[in-house]
Parts: C-alpha cells; sequence; structure tokens
C-alpha cells in the first residue's frame, strides 16, 4: 500500500490530499524524505541487489524468499489437487470419476461403531493405516471424506468467483473514480458507501436467501457483486496519486487514448495493491462463504460446503466429533494459506519492508566472514 | 468544522434513504411470505393465501409498499412482525441491549488486548514473539468464528464448569502453566540473554505462586480479593500505571499512586460491606459509573494535593490508578455473590452459560444479576473478539513500526529521551492516530459478526432477530435491523472521518 513503489528514493509519492479515506491516509502519511547521505549509501547496496532486473522479476523474487508464502502455496495446492483428483469432478455434462472409491452422497454400510474414522496415526498402537473411511462417516453411513473433498471444491469455487468477481468491479470502479475524480468520483464513490452501509454478511444472507439453495456459482456471484468495496478505495486511492506522476503525462502528451492511460499505464502500477488485497479478501470470502452456509442461507443440501457440514453437525460433538473436526480443519486450512500468501505478496510489492536478519544469523555471519578471512591470511 | 458536520450528516440521511429503498427492494425480492402456504396440502390453503395477500398487501408493486413502509417508519411506528403478531420496537427493545452489551464488551477487550500485544510485537520487530505473534494472528484471521463458538461451548463452558465440581489443579499442570506462562514472558520482555532469564523466572514463580494461592484458598468455589491479593494487585496496578504513564522516576507520580493504593485499602472495607450493601437495592450501571468517575476525580486531587509544577502528570496517572482500583473492589462485591449465584436452582453448580443472555428465573439483586450477565457474555464476547483481535494486533503492529521509523523518533533519541518516553509519549500517541480510524468501522463489523455470535450462543440479540425473521420471510423486523445497522454504519464512518481530523492536524476537512 506504498506510494513508492518505483524504486527512487528522491520522489516523494504525491499524496492523496484533503481524502480521508483512513487507510489510504495512513500509507501516504509516511513520504520518505530521508535524502541523507547515509541512506544513499543504504540505496546503493539495495540497488546493486536488484540490479538488471525487471519490477515483476524482483517481485517475484522476494516472494518466493518468503518461507512462509511458499509454504502456504504449495499446501494450498496439494489441497487442491486432492480435493479435485480424490471424488472428480463434475463440469456440466463431463463428469471425471477420481480415485476415491466413495461418492459424497453414497450410503455405505457403517464400519466401526458410530462411524469412527479408521484413519490410524503412526503413534497408535496400530501403526499409520487409512482405511475405509479415513475420516469417518455420518450417522446414515456417508463418507466424510468425499463429502470433505466436495465442500473443499465448493469452497475453492465460490472463493475463485468471488475473487474474479469483486476484483473486476471494485478494479474498474476505483480506477474510474480516481482517474476521472469530479462527478464520476462522487457518485461512483457514493455507490461504494450504499454498499459499505452494511455489514458483507448481512447483505450476503439476504441475498444467499434467495440464491443459496441451487448452485454455488450464482451465491458466488452475488457475494462478489458486494465485496468489492475496500478494493476500489484502495485502487481509487492509487489511481488519485498515480495520475499526477509524470509518465502519466507523457502518455497523454504521447497522444494515448484515455483507455490506454488507465489499462496500459496506470492499471501495472496499481497492480500490487490489487493482488494483495484480492488475496486477503479471498481469505475473508472463504470464511464469509462457509459463516453463510453455517447460518442456513449459503449452500443447502444436497450440495455440499464445509459450513454447512459444521451447522449440520455440530450437534453430534460429544457423540462423533470427527463429523466436525475434519471441515473446520480445512476451512482454517485454506484460509490460513491464503493469509500467509497474500502476507507474502504485500512483502513482496512493498519495497520498504526490509528483512532483517536475527542478532544470532548476523553473529554467526559474523564469525564466518572471520573464519574465511583467517583461512585468507593463513 | 460545523459546515462539515452538518453537510455529512445530510449526506448521511440522503444515503439511508437510497439504501432503505435499495434494501426494502431486495429484501422483498428475497423473501417469499407464501412460501409455507405453497406447499401446504391444507385444503384451505387458497383461501389462506388470499387473506395473507390482502394482509400484506402483496397485490401492489413493491414500492407501494415501501412508501407505506417509509412513512410508517418515519413516523415511528416500526411495523409488525406478522407471523407473531408482535410490533417490531417491542422486540428490539431489549435485542438492541443484548447486542450493545455483546458488542462493546467484545470491542474493548479486543482494543485494549490487541493494541497491547501489537505494540509489543512492533517493538520487538523481528523477534521469536513477533514471529509467534504474527502466525497466531494469521491463525485468528482464518478460524470460523462459528467452529471455535463450539470449541468454546464444550471447553470452556462444559469443561469448566466441570472443572469447577472438584476444582483441584495438579502440580504437573501447575508446573506446565508456569513454564508456558516464564516462557511467553521472556520472550515479550526482550533484551540480553539474562534479563530474559530473569524476568521469565520471576514470571514463571508469579504464576505458580498465585495458582497455588487459589488452590490452597478454595478460590475456585469462592473468588474473592481478599487483603492479599488486593494489595498485591493494587500495588501492581499503581506501579504498571506509574511506569506506563509518566515513569517510575517521576517520585511525585509514583506516591500519588501508592496513596491511591493506601486509600483503596483503607476504604476496602466500609465501601465493600456498608457502601455496596447500603445502595444496594438501588444499584445500577448508572450509579456504578457515577462511582467510577468520583474514583476517578479522588485520584485526580490525589495527584494535584502532591503538587509539583507537573501536577497534572500526577494526576493522570492517580485518577487512573484510583479507577482501577475501584474496579477492583466493584469486581469483589460481585464475585462474594459467587458462591450464592452457584447454588440458585437456575445455575446449579454449572455457572458458564453458553445459551441466552441472562438465566431464567434467576431474580436476585443488582449484583446477581451483574454476575450472570458476565458468566453468559464470557464465552461469546470470546468468540467475538477473535477476530478484531487479531486485526488490532496487525494494525497496530503496523501502525507503531511506521511511527518508529519516522525522523522525530530519531530526534527524540539523540536528545537524550529515554526509551519510556520514546516509546509511549512520541510512538505510541501517534500510532494511535490511524487506530481511531479503524475502530468505527470494525465495531460495524462486529455488529455483522454477531449474527453468527447470537445465533451459536441462543442471544436474544439484533442479529438473532434478523435471521430469525429473514428465514420467517418476515420483511419489518429484517428492514428494522438493515436500517438500524445502516445507520450506525454511517454514523460509524463520520465518527471515523471527525477524530482522525481532530487527531491529525495534518488532514484537511474540506469533504
Amino acid at each position: 500500500m506504498s506510494n513508492e513503489r518505483n524504486d527512487d528514493p528522491f520522489e516523494t509519492g504525491e499524496t492523496a490530499t484533503g481524502s480521508l479515506n483512513p487507510t489510504m491516509t495512513a500509507a501516504t502519511t509516511t513520504a520518505d524524505d530521508d535524502v541523507v547521505d547515509d541512506t544513499q549509501a543504504e540505496n546503493a547496496i539495495e540497488l546493486r541487489e536488484v540490479e538488471g532486473l525487471s519490477q515483476g522479476q524482483i517481485v517475484r523474487r522476494r516472494f518466493f524468499r518468503h518461507t512462509g508464502a511458499m509454504v502456504g502455496l504449495v499446501v494450498l495446492i496439494l489441497t487442491a489437487v486432492l480435493a479435485i483428483t480424490s471424488i472428480g469432478f463434475t463440469l456440466g455434462p463431463i463428469r471425471i470419476p477420481g480415485w476415491w472409491q466413495y461418492s459424497h452422497t453414497q450410503l455405505n454400510p457403517i464400519l466401526n461403531p458410530r462411524g469412527a474414522p479408521t484413519l490410524t496415526w503412526p503413534w497408535d498402537a496400530a501403526g499409520f493405516a487409512i482405511g475405509e473411511h479415513p475420516f469417518g462417516q455420518d450417522e446414515i453411513g456417508r463418507d466424510i471424506f468425499a463429502r470433505t473433498m466436495k465442500g473443499v471444491q465448493t469452497s475453492l469455487i465460490v472463493m475463485a468467483v468471488i475473487g474474479a468477481v469483486a476484483t473486476l468491479i471494485g478494479t474498474l470502479i476505483g480506477a474510474f473514480s480516481g482517474f476521472f475524480r469530479g462527478k464520476v468520483d462522487t457518485v461512483l464513490m457514493r455507490f461504494t458507501d450504499l454498499i459499505i452501509t452494511l455489514p458483507v454478511i448481512v447483505i450476503g444472507a439476504v441475498l444467499g436467501k434467495k440464491l443459496g439453495a441451487a448452485d454455488p456459482i450464482p451465491l458466488a456471484l452475488a457475494l462478489g457483486a458486494v465485496s468489492w468495496t475496500g478494493l476500489a478505495r484502495l485502487v481509487r486511492g492509487d489511481f488519485l496519486s498515480l495520475r499526477e506522476r509524470e509518465f502519466v503525462d507523457a502518455a497523454r502528451v504521447a497522444g494515448a487514448s484515455t483507455t490506454r492511460i488507465i489499462f496500459k499505464h496506470m492499471l501495472p502500477n496499481a497492480i500490487g495493491v490489487i493482488i494483495v488485497s484480492v488475496t486477503l479478501l479471498m481469505s475473508s470470502a472463504i470464511l464469509l462463504e462457509t459463516a453463510l452456509s453455517y447460518l442456513g442461507f449459503g449452500i443447502q443440501q444436497p450440495n455440499v460446503s464445509l459450513g454447512q457440514m459444521i451447522n449440520d453437525y455440530q450437534g453430534a460433538f460429544n457423540t462423533r466429533p470427527w463429523l466436525f473436526w475434519w471441515p473446520g480443519l480445512f476451512i482454517i486450512l485454506i484460509a490460513l494459506c491464503i493469509n500467509f500468501i497474500g502476507d507474502g505478496l504485500r512483502d513482496a510489492f512493498d519495497p520498504r519492508q526490509k528483512k532483517i536478519p536475527s542478532a544470532r544469523k548476523m553473529a554467526r555471519a559474523d564469525r564466518r566472514a572471520a573464519r574465511v578471512a583467517a583461512r585468507a591470511t593463513a | 468544522m460545523l459546515i462539515f458536520i452538518v453537510r455529512r450528516t445530510l449526506v448521511g440521511l440522503a444515503l439511508l434513504l437510497v439504501a432503505s429503498f435499495v434494501f426494502y427492494m431486495l429484501v422483498d425480492f428475497t423473501i417469499d411470505p407464501l412460501s409455507d402456504l405453497r406447499t401446504s396440502t391444507d385444503p384451505s390453503a387458497p383461501l389462506q393465501m388470499e387473506q395473507r395477500i390482502e394482509m400484506l398487501n402483496l397485490d401492489a408493486p413493491p414500492w407501494e409498499r415501501y412508501i407505506d413502509w417509509l412513512f410508517a417508519f418515519v413516523t415511528g411506528d416500526l411495523g409488525v412482525a406478522w407471523r407473531t403478531g408482535r410490533s417490531v420496537s417491542d422486540l428490539l427493545g431489549t435485542a438492541i441491549i443484548s447486542t450493545i452489551q455483546l458488542v462493546s464488551f467484545a470491542t474493548v477487550a479486543a482494543i485494549v488486548l490487541g493494541v497491547a500485544v501489537g505494540i509489543v510485537s512492533a517493538l520487538r520487530q523481528y523477534s521469536s514473539f513477533d514471529y509467534l505473534i504474527t502466525f497466531f494472528a494469521f491463525l485468528m484471521f482464518s478460524l470460523p468464528s462459528f467452529w471455535v463458538a463450539v470449541l468454546l461451548k464444550q471447553w470452556g463452558a462444559i469443561g469448566f464448569n466441570d472443572f469447577l465440581v472438584d476444582p483441584v489443579i495438579a502440580p504437573a499442570v501447575i508446573v506446565g502453566i508456569s513454564v508456558v506462562a516464564g516462557f511467553l514472558w521472556q520472550l515479550a520482555v526482550g533484551g540480553g540473554a539474562k534479563r530474559r532469564a530473569i524476568h521469565g523466572v520471576i514470571a514463571a514463580l508469579t504464576v505458580a505462586l498465585v495458582l497455588v494461592y487459589m488452590q490452597v484458598t478454595n478460590w475456585w468455589l469462592q473468588p474473592r480479593l481478599d487483603w492479599v491479593l488486593l494489595t498485591l494487585t493494587s500495588l501492581g496496578i499503581a506501579v504498571t500505571v506509574t511506569t506506563l504513564s509518566t515513569g517510575l522516576r517521576n517520585r511525585r507520580s509514583l506516591y500519588t499512586a501508592l496513596t491511591c493504593v493506601v486509600l483503596g485499602l483503607v476504604l476496602y472495607i466500609p465501601v465493600r460491606y456498608y457502601l455496596f450493601s447500603m445502595l444496594t437495592p438501588s444499584m445500577s450501571y448508572g450509579l456504578a459509573a457515577l462511582l467510577g468517575l468520583l474514583a476517578i476525580a479522588v485520584g485526580m486531587g490525589i495527584g494535584w494535593a502532591w503538587r509539583g509544577p507537573d501536577w497534572k502528570q500526577s494526576a493522570r496517572t492517580g485518577g487512573i490508578t484510583a479507577f482501577l482500583i475501584a474496579g477492583l473492589i466493584f469486581l469483589d462485591k460481585v464475585l462474594s455473590y459467587w458462591p450464592a449465584y452457584m447454588s440458585a436452582p437456575a445455575i446449579n453448580n454449572r455457572p458458564i452459560q453458553t445459551i441466552g443472555d441472562r438465566a431464567p428465573n434467576l431474580g436476585g439483586n443488582f449484583w446477581v444479576q451483574v454476575l450472570d450477565g458476565y458468566t453468559h457474555l464470557i464465552l461469546p464476547s470470546l468468540a467475538l473478539m477473535l477476530i478484531s483481535f487479531a486485526g488490532y494486533t496487525r494494525f497496530s503492529r503496523g501502525s507503531m513500526l511506521e511511527v518508529m521509523n519516522q525522523d522525530y523518533i530519531r530526534t527524540a533519541r539523540a536528545k537524550g529521551v529515554n526509551e519510556r518516553t520514546v516509546v509511549m509519549r512520541h510512538g505510541f500517541r501517534n500510532s494511535l492516530i490511524p487506530l481511531a480510524s479503524i475502530v468505527p468501522v470494525d465495531i460495524i463489523g462486529l455488529i455483522g459478526g454477531a449474527l453468527i455470535t447470537e445465533r451459536i450462543f441462543s442471544r436474544p440479540g439484533m442479529g438473532q432477530l434478523f435471521i430469525a425473521n429473514l428465514g420467517a420471510d418476515d420483511i419489518d423486523p429484517v428492514m428494522a435491523y438493515l436500517v438500524i445497522v445502516a445507520f450506525l454504519a454511517i454514523l460509524a464512518n463520520i465518527v471515523a472521518d471527525l477524530l482522525y481530523a481532530a487527531l491529525d492536524p495534518r488532514i484537511r476537512v474540506n469533504a
């Protein structure tokens, strides 16, 4: 959320004065003006590190070095692959079967007493085994693994659709609002205010009551259509400051059309804000969908959602805790992964955030340097 | 400024009007008051359907019904929940209080804890403590609150109530808790290995001693703040408040705080046993707040009485200390009803509640009601608090880091200001500026979150009202809820802007 994405320390980002948007102003009040000798030296070192690299390469490199984000990315991909390949998926008339032997609707004979999980851990007496129903069965014998995987699929689809819709609407509204200012800005921002007047979950409940039962896609479209507000405000703030920059003037003088200036020149400069904000939006989207399904205004039977599973089974916590644990753990896993990815992206896009090695690591580096020096003299 | 407020209020009202129209259309589009009759096999269903269409004026276009609703709403008639026949204002009356209690409790707890942890985390940037807090913040962001709430019910309520049947903590558990507490404390303290070790050991020993003391004096069944605990906690409060407020070097300030402690201990018996008992029949939250103000006044008076050129700082320290100590005595009075509360038939020795916002047929005086309210509040507000706690941690950390990198912090350090003053006066105060604009918006988020919490803990609040009536296709209560929340949100945004402008002179108010 910084204005100084171009690595020039002498150029103070044009701040959007007079705006009262809290998040934006908070970020822009730190226009860095430490043009002091030692910072120049520091910058020289920093610049050497990124010499000959494009902005995209720098960001990618920073992102891939962020341990938390990489772990999150890998786990998220693994989860998605597991959910898709295990029970397969249906896309319209096409049905791609998975490798798991049960489907999420199939009634099976109950194996263990009360349908307890057959999964045993390495520290159990029996040793590690997956068994027939690793996550257990519910009271009518449905396989909880298949149901959880189906729920993960639903959640991921809903999340992706909400993210896509919100990105589209939020970016467009924010960009137009910030670029054109004046009347367009007033109208669009009042419209944003209108949506913000209610917590997303409340509008979601109203919309979900009508659209929830059928299919996850309409619900996700509707939720995406109301959760873009934060993004629009951020993009607007960014555009307000970007449009004052020289490269925009240059493009205009060169005869570029308004559309071209917005999409070709300014949007790539705002991409950091957009990506980070969308990532965090998606992690809250998954919680929103599960919460709505829990309240009964989201995904409903016969469709499966993780939140709806918890709602159905919460009374059974004492007798069949696995009905409750597994869907919950997968919600947390997905949301946590996305949050870490978002954190990594934020760090990657924000040149002001530097990772400072711990004192121990510095001492170790010093010792190594001393050793090398000693060897060289010896 | 005045023009700004007037303009924002007018724009807000216009927005509310438009919003109410949009919401009405949306809700009207969503609900179907005839849904139960459509699937009904009752031979009289068509007749009932006609009656209902006439009663709810369903033949008229939605905008006509909106106009009717709007005129009634503006004149103060919030409508009738037609399924039950109860008027919406009656339904809202108790629900609003319940929700406000829950949300304010959760907000205060989240802000105090979140900001404190966030600031410490920022001061120990890139330490193990910082990483630990960051991880937990992300974990809390990712926790579905309905899932946490079920766990809280299971372990927080049922588990703790079971524990109270025979409240004995095994020695191994005491050791375990103490070690963990000491470990966390030394992480938070930071500094060199020796400093950390000393702090960690002291913290662990303190926790262990407190737990043993509670065990020995049967504290769990008869919770109270007797002389020992009151003296210790008051001294702790005095020292902490002085350290944070002016620093221990400021002797007058320290003496003010200590005088407050002595006065508190002297007044403990008369206030706790005579004044409170005398006031019991007429006691209310309003009176309690008045007494709190009185305590602040006394504390500030003590600070003033210590004189000196900086008596205002002493007065500040004294006011905060006196208020907190008065709060302790209030708490002690409430806790003294614990055994009676436990044995009441409505409670039956299972004090931590998971349903509703008050025990039915409990009766009792003000103190019992307060105690009952707390036992019902604790779990829902914990569940509600977790998410915004994480938010405040992250936000105050970020804002503190930003402030601590400013030039004026370096200047303050360079001119020899001690670290406490740098952190508390130059750092902390400035880091609160952006926070002030987040709080009102966050409260709206909490009202939304209360939807889930109220549902899980069956608290009869506004969210529950909304959910139930949305499910029952009843438009009037739903609209009342939406308009109230929208009103609060618009108000919160105006307040946020004003706060921001008031705190940060760089912001020009010209919107």
